[in-house]
């Protein structure tokens, strides 16, 4: 199972018991990513974007009510065949979650630097205060942030947003996962730091060699950003291609409206867009040279 | 321009005093013109929100004046002052009471104000939502039953109840995703050319000051840098600290990554 992918969903469903009966959510979500691949999620709010992301954290699975059928495997291993406890496991140290606000993500009663050695403890249990405070100080330096000592003993409101996020990566890579869910990071920044971010974040995954799940509705981070694109739309995946060649020709009536709405530098006005398409629900259009790994 | 319908004059703004003293805007001189929709961009803490916040008189000015169609307005503003500016901030469930219906909120705002007859109420209530777009009997839900965009319209419908020609947008749409947004900037847009407001449209987004916006004022740590017609700004912008704000936009097509590279380099846009 060397070449398994880091991430691969075949047929995910998803479904809640409520009420008023049964909701499915999602309606068979196939995806992959390979080992240091950028992979995006891109969809509007209630798409199933970030549930698909709890899903594979194992965050929905032990919930009451929550109906999932298919298949979820982070590096070959098949998470519904684990226990809870090993799935717990993986989090923090094969796979970890970039959130979109990250001052609200990290805790405003402890210091950065108690928050990072615990980051530190999931993988290594034994790690002394002062291993953690020296390794935290150069994931630190990594991230470009040039007085760690000041930031260890800071808490997240005495820092910036910008500060925060890059707080954020660095915790997220500390124990080199496999895999980095990053949720809209950077929405709730201005677009100078969001750059910053983006950059960096491409940077560091590289050095990690982690693979990204990248969920978002802002399509221009995710054309800067990703390899790949899925389009999810009402809990389905409408279309799937190379970053390049869905930006440049979008196939499904769904991508074209969610370009369509992308405001222009260059002008062009505010366009007029239909409420809802009969054409938004056509099959998946899938673009040459992407395909889902054969099943194994 | 004739009479400037809102002036900002000479106005500076100090929080806290001694060493702690910070002066978040400094100097600023802008106009308004009746109809116009000026946007205010900069990145966080540049002064755009305190701009705001002067403008609706949250509090005052520690130097220099505001005035409002040629009147000054005073640092403690009456009510027909409070009616004629309103705003219109980025999070609507914030900005909307969770305990009240939309209809009860914007029942307040007619009554607060005393617009129209007392009997026409619901009937207004009614006509001020479908004009946002959204059904009449969206006056019995609350806040929470609604999506994202629908709050946003129901804070835009309480601006319209008040009959404000002014209205301050605080980042309006950028809790929305894309869609919503290109609807919402839409409605917005409409709304001013129907009624004839007059907009300070705060944002980040360059990309939405570029399709929304007639002038831009350009702020950096609490100074106005630049101000001029959109088209200008985006074709030569003059300062380094714009070409690089301009830049830094996540983009879409071909065409405005060679608009961001000739910016980027200093060039004019083509």
């Amino acid at each position: 199972m060397t070449d398994a992918p880091t991430l691969l969903l075949r047929d995910l469903r998803l479904a809640f018991r409520g009420y008023t009966g049964v909701t499915e959510v999602l309606h068979g979500i196939s995806l992959h990513i390979r080992a240091g691949e950028r992979v995006a999620l891109v969809g509007e709010s209630g798409s199933g974007k970030s549930v698909t992301a709890r899903i594979v954290l194992g965050l929905l699975q032990d919930q009451r009510g929550a109906r999932i059928t298919g298949q979820v495997r982070v590096e070959g291993r098949d998470l519904a065949a684990m226990s809870r406890r090993a799935r717990v496991a993986l989090r923090g140290r094969r796979m970890s979650m970039i959130f979109q606000d990250p001052t609200s993500a990290l805790n405003p009663v402890y210091r950065i630097g108690t928050q990072f050695t615990e980051v530190l403890r999931r993988a290594d249990p034994a790690i002394t205060e002062r291993a953690a405070r020296a390794r935290a100080a150069a994931l630190l330096d990594e991230v470009a942030i040039h007085d760690p000592a000041r930031v260890l003993d800071a808490y997240a409101f005495q820092l910036s947003g910008g500060m925060n996020q890059r707080v954020m990566i660095a915790m997220a890579l500390a124990n080199n996962p496999a895999l980095l869910i990053a949720d809209e990071p950077g929405t709730a920044l201005d677009v100078t730091v969001q750059a910053q971010t983006l950059g960096l974040m491409r940077r560091m995954v590289a050095d990690h060699g982690a693979a990204v799940l990248f969920i978002s509705h802002n399509l221009g981070v995710v054309r800067e950003f990703a390899d790949r694109v899925y389009v999810i739309y009402k809990g389905r995946i409408v279309e799937h291609g190379p970053t390049a060649a869905l930006f440049d020709t979008p196939r499904h009536a769904y991508t074209r409206a969610l370009m369509a709405a992308v405001p222009r530098i260059t002008g062009g006005g505010i366009p007029d867009l239909p409420e809802r398409d009969d054409a938004f629900a056509a099959p998946m259009e899938l673009h040459p040279g992407v395909a889902e790994p054969e099943a194994t | 321009m004739a009479t400037p319908f809102l002036s900002i004059e000479g106005v500076r703004r100090v929080f806290g005093s001694g060493a702690g003293e910070v002066v978040a805007l400094d100097g600023v001189s802008l106009q308004v013109a009746r109809g116009e929709c000026l946007a205010v961009v900069g990145e966080s803490g540049s002064g755009k929100t305190t701009l705001a916040n002067l403008i609706l008189g949250i509090y005052p000015p520690s130097a220099g004046r505001i005035m409002l169609d040629g009147a000054e307005l005073p640092a403690r503003r009456r009510i027909e002052h409070r009616r004629a500016i309103q705003l219109v901030q980025q999070n609507p469930l914030s900005a909307l009471n969770p305990r009240r219906s939309v209809g009860a909120s914007l029942r307040l705002a007619l009554d607060v104000h005393a617009i129209g007859p007392r009997a026409g109420r619901d009937a207004h209530v009614r006509r001020l939502l479908e004009e946002v777009g959204l059904p009449g009997e969206f006056a019995r839900r609350a806040p929470a039953a609604l999506s994202g965009g629908q709050r946003q319209r129901v804070a835009i419908a309480r601006a319209l109840a008040c009959e404000a020609p002014l209205l301050v947008l605080d980042e309006p749409t950028s809790a929305l995703d894309v869609l919503v947004q290109a609807r919402v900037l839409r409605l917005l847009d409409d709304l001013r050319r129907q009624r004839g407001l007059t907009y300070v449209f705060i944002t980040h987004d360059l990309s939405v000051v570029r399709n929304v916006a007639d002038r831009v004022a350009v702020f950096e740590r609490g100074r106005l840098l630049e101000t001029g017609p959109v088209a200008q700004l985006f074709a030569a912008p003059a300062h380094a600290y714009t070409r690089s704000l301009i830049a830094a936009v996540p983009v879409v097509t071909p065409e405005e990554d060679a608009l961001r590279a000739r910016i980027a380099q200093g060039g004019p846009a083509s």
